[in-house]
């Protein structure tokens, strides 16, 4: 089974093609995904596994030689995130069955999910530069149908930005590419980064190394990069924005992470300051934005912005507290967003609006919602049993021993107001006289179909940070990668 | 011959940024194109100008005259994707105008409660 790493990849990809030939039957597009998604999880379960027994898995494609052929690398970090971003769109899928309505369904909503899993997995998984980039464009590709689909007037004016936005992204990618190439001469990562190794990263390598962070920044809404992040991330229906909340920004935080620990690490005083110094910024800055609005959507989308500046600052201590602290908070946060994204979706469906000014006293009428939203709303701001204190906690730990005090006090009271902002969602829509506000006439019965993914999610994220003593192995064994690159190198290139 | 061709690509760069500045969707679209031409130029550039032969294995050619097959592979690769996406922003720009009835990007702005 040397292709099992693959499967994850290959089988999204399969059920894609497959659907296209059923556009008009609702019925075998929702039984062929969700049974596309179960297997694909079992692979990347079974991946999962393989890589704790055996190590990096790495292969090349058609038997060439490493550094010539493309390779493909799963280590435990990969394989973390493949799994997790397979589960969470099992959940999304489902919770679309009710959500989505027919009209979407109709016309490649389910194929263009796939595909964009497809894109997502290569990209963690690939170990060339040049097949992230095509990687990246599937994904994208696939996600500029998903916000557009329906073609309401917003949906087609935010597209618009969205698209032109990732289009320079792109083009900056390819430029960024071009340089490193004419440096190193080479696009297999393991590869470049012994190249960088041997020239001991003079100036120009750096200047590619900031260029990787705004290409990526842009991806992963890092801080001067995120205006596009806002306006159109609230234009798609609720369970695409769920999808692109959990999953999008993080396939940019991942390559910035790859590359800063792979490539970029015989200047660390400049790339990683800076690194650090954004994310910083980028946290105040979601902070702003999740105290400003009394919408909704915009309070958790900010919130995305904030935990983005979390990870990287994680990922810049480069030490191993830190870098165990990012591996865990990221998957956390895949989980929960995808989790309060599904919570908010069922709150704005029962009241019929995304204002908070206009709902109130859903705990008389929706109280199982209530119970769960705040259940979630504890595990983002991470308060203890819950899932995202462990990863924040070794975070700081880590930006201490890194000597960064500074940055610990903006994580620790970036929390605040992340509690702060959710809560506050909280308390306007579920205290308060029911009496006040008129609620649409909503179906039970839907109601309770798309509570069942989202409940779902919850447990599973409550389980992850009760359960996280049981999966610190996998992290640690996920963050040495990322501490010693020669663990990937030789992976790669054995013989 | 990599001086010149960086000046060109710099020129096209130069007008890709202004005309994506620019008021009208339409010089934006162009202004990606130009960006993209300009991408695949330097990625050309950057891998070398040397190779008098084209990269197909023929009699009497040694191999320091062939021209670096890996970046023509990338640019070819690259292609295709713009083309795609080009293809695709280009559609929903017709569309956004039949919808909106402007093609200025200063007037497609609007939030919730303007929709």
């Amino acid at each position: 089974m040397i292709n099992l790493l693959l499967f994850p990849i290959i089988l999204p990809f399969l059920f894609a093609t497959i659907l296209l030939f059923f556009k008009e039957n609702i019925k075998v597009q929702r039984l062929l995904t969700l049974f596309g998604l179960l297997i694909s999880l079992v692979a990347s379960l079974f991946l999962v596994a393989k890589v704790k027994a055996d190590g990096v898995q790495a292969i090349t494609l058609g038997s060439w030689p490493a550094p010539f052929g493309i390779s493909m690398v799963s280590d435990m970090l990969s394989a973390l995130l493949v799994t997790t971003t397979i589960l969470i769109t099992l959940f999304v899928v489902i919770y679309s069955f009710t959500a989505i309505g027919q009209e979407r369904e109709r016309f490649f909503y389910y194929p263009a999910i796939l595909f964009m899993i497809t894109g997502i997995n290569g990209a963690f998984t690939t170990g060339d530069i040049f097949n992230m980039f095509v990687f990246f464009e599937v994904l994208l590709i696939a996600s500029y149908l998903l916000i557009v689909l329906g073609g309401e007037k917003r949906q087609l004016r935010e597209s618009i930005k969205y698209i032109l936005v990732n289009v320079i992204s792109s083009a900056l990618f390819v430029i960024t590419v071009a340089y490193l190439y004419s440096v190193v001469g080479t696009l297999n990562m393991a590869d470049i980064s012994v190249k960088i190794a041997e020239i001991g990263q003079p100036g120009i390598i750096t200047v590619v190394a900031v260029l990787f962070l705004i290409v990526f920044g842009v991806k992963g809404s890092l801080f001067p990069l995120y205006f596009w992040l806002p306006g159109s991330y609230a234009a798609p229906p609720v369970p695409v924005l769920a999808l692109f909340g959990a999953l999008l920004t993080k396939v940019g935080i991942y390559a910035i992470i790859r590359t800063y620990t792979l490539f970029f690490v015989h200047d660390i005083g400049f790339t990683h300051g800076l690194l650090s110094a954004l994310a910083l910024l980028t946290i105040i800055a979601g902070c702003i934005g999740a105290l400003a609005y009394f919408d909704l959507k915009q309070i958790i989308i900010y919130n995305i912005v904030i935990a983005v500046g979390v990870i990287l600052f994680g990922a810049a201590q480069m030490n191993d507290a830190g870098l165990t602290g990012t591996v865990f908070y990221l998957i956390h946060d895949i989980l929960i967003k995808g989790a309060l994204f599904l919570l908010i979706g069922i709150i704005i469906y029962v009241t019929g609006t995304s204002n908070l000014r206009k709902m109130g006293g859903l705990m008389k009428t929706h109280a199982p919602l209530g119970w769960m939203y705040l259940v979630a709303a504890f595990g983002l701001a991470g308060i203890p049993p819950l899932s995202g204190f462990v990863g924040k906690l070794l975070i700081v730990q880590g930006a201490f021993e890194a000597g960064n005090v500074f940055g610990s006090m903006i994580i620790l009271l970036s929390s605040l107001v992340v509690l702060l902002s959710v809560i506050r969602i909280f308390i306007y829509a579920f205290w308060g006289d029911p009496t006040l506000v008129v609620l649409p006439k909503t179906n039970r019965s839907t109601y309770r179909k798309m509570m069942m993914p989202a409940v779902a999610l919850v447990v599973l994220s409550v389980l992850y940070g009760v359960g996280s003593e049981w999966l610190m192995p996998y992290m640690t064994d996920a963050s040495n990668v990322l501490l010693q690159p020669s663990i990937y190198i030789d992976a790669v290139l054995k013989e | 011959m990599e001086f010149l061709m960086a000046i060109v690509v710099g020129i096209l760069f130069m007008a890709a940024v202004y005309l994506i500045l620019s008021r009208s969707l339409l010089k934006v679209i162009l202004g990606t194109g130009l960006l993209s031409h300009g991408a695949h130029l330097l990625l050309l550039t950057m891998g070398g100008l040397g190779g008098n032969s084209p990269p197909v294995l023929a009699d009497g050619v040694s191999v320091s005259d062939y021209a670096d097959p890996l970046p023509q592979a990338l640019i070819l690769t690259a292609i295709v994707i713009s083309f795609g996406v080009t293809a695709f922003i280009l559609v929903l720009a017709y569309r956004s105008y039949a919808e909106s009835k402007t093609d200025n990007m200063n007037l497609m702005k609007g939030n919730d409660e303007h929709d």
